[in-house]
């Protein structure tokens, strides 16, 4: 492999490259890299000798240590896969042969045109940058709201109004009731453990409070991500059906 | 300079945004639109003639007062004012494409740009330059995203339709790629 050694190594090149290399300061990309390369080899695009290309493509990958990057595989994949196409003997008569390289010479058109756009954008937004606005804020940055126009007497008036309102609090007493999940996944289980289905009305008791609806809900929902059972609702608003889950008995 | 010339000077110095000309009219209600415009004609010819720091610009849909280029950097490193920071190429590959194909998801500018987009789109979004216009019609209904206004100002584009067509550009797609 020492022959694949550049001729003229960058600096990044210079120094032993390892893992992937985020930052490419030359290239924007696969098809970036692909176009500097019929720049470079100056073959024509709508005629790219593939067999070289791709050659040539995979040794600049090395070069610039990107065998990790996906993208570029991507397209170093897409090249060798042209280049079998393009070995493949052409059914004899058929007029309709598709040069398989037209999907990527539209690609790299498509690209290669962009670029241009880029170039102009560049430029008018460098010509823009150097001149300032007279209150130039950071773009995107919300505009602060204006100050309050606000006389002394509104305002009092203002905290008079809050005041009056509030004069009553009212107190209520919090009693805390904490959920029962752990208690309503052994009542669950057990009832799966008689009976294969079951609806959310039979693991709850009678006249259950709202502590102990909630403890079964949760503990349902636990179960299920759990595997171990199947919540199934047929239609909306229908009961939920329960039912065990044979795949989290066999784990 | 006229009166009108100088009421559109004094709203343009308090806007911290371009103003564009219908709301400059607004100013004065008794001026026509012609006169709106020959008044933002001398306002301009008034800098530019008369030599001042600065200048009028049409910008992102509508006028704007702004220092000239000359004086940047002497502005700047006196830290009176910043320059934005500049866009990476990646990130302005990927404006062109949106800017050009807008409304268009985030799969299509990969499979243009042949590389993934996703933290890029986010900075695009976080510096107020695209937004989300819609979500497709296909699977998983994907996002859309189109340029704001925002664009405009930051590349002092007055619409879109400024930036260069497509068969302007040196290499167009001409209808001989497609068979060979």
């Amino acid at each position: 492999m020492d022959d694949l050694t550049p001729a003229a190594p960058s600096a990044s090149a210079d120094e032993k490259q390892t893992g992937f290399v985020v930052d490419l300061p030359a290239f924007n990309g696969p098809l970036d890299l692909l176009l500097s390369l019929i720049r470079d080899e100056k073959v024509d695009i709508y005629d790219i000798p593939v067999a070289r290309i791709c050659e040539q493509f995979t040794v600049r990958m090395r070069m610039l240590a990107l065998d990790d990057a996906a993208d570029y595989l991507e397209m170093a994949a897409r090249l060798l896969r042209i280049k079998a196409q393009m070995l493949l003997p052409r059914p004899e008569g058929l007029d309709q042969w598709e040069d398989p390289r037209a999907e990527l010479v539209r690609r790299l058109l498509e690209y290669q045109q962009m670029r241009e756009v880029v170039d102009v954008l560049e430029r008018l937004g460098e010509d823009r940058r150097n001149r300032f606005a007279r209150s130039w804020r950071q773009p995107g940055a919300p505009v602060p709201p204006p100050p309050l126009a606000l006389s002394l007497g509104e305002m009092l008036a203002a905290v008079d109004r809050v005041l009056r309102q509030a004069r009553e609090p009212q107190l209520h007493d919090v009693v805390p009731r904490s959920l029962d999940v752990d208690g309503a996944m052994v009542t669950i289980r057990a009832v799966l453990a008689l009976r294969a289905t079951a609806r959310f009305r039979d693991i709850l008791r009678d006249g259950a409070e709202p502590w102990e609806i909630l403890s079964g809900l949760l503990a349902l929902l636990e179960l299920a991500r759990r595997n171990e059972l199947r919540l199934a609702q047929l239609k909306p608003f229908a009961s939920v059906e329960i039912s065990r889950e044979l795949a989290g008995e066999a784990a | 300079m006229n009166s009108l010339a100088k009421l559109l000077e004094a709203a343009l110095f308090a806007s911290p945004r371009p103003i564009p000309t219908e709301e400059l009219a607004a100013l004065d209600a008794d001026a026509s639109p012609a006169a709106v415009q020959a008044a933002l004609d001398e306002l301009r010819e008034h800098y530019d003639v008369d030599g001042h720091g600065v200048e009028l610009a049409d910008v992102g849909g509508g006028w704007q007062i702004l220092t000239r280029a000359e004086y940047t950097e002497a502005i700047e490193r006196a830290q009176m004012a910043v320059r934005p920071q500049r866009l990476s190429a990646a990130a302005l590959e990927t404006l062109a494409i949106i800017a050009y194909r807008q409304p268009i998801g985030r799969a299509e500018i990969e499979e243009i740009r042949g590389v993934n987009v996703g933290s890029i789109l986010k900075t695009l979004l976080e510096r107020g330059l695209i937004e989300v216009t819609g979500r497709a019609e296909g699977l998983g209904r994907p996002l859309l995203y189109g340029t704001t206004s925002g664009f405009l100002e930051q590349f002092a584009l007055r619409h879109l339709e400024e930036l260069p067509r497509g068969d302007e550009l040196a290499v167009a797609l001409r209808p001989q790629v497609v068979a060979t």
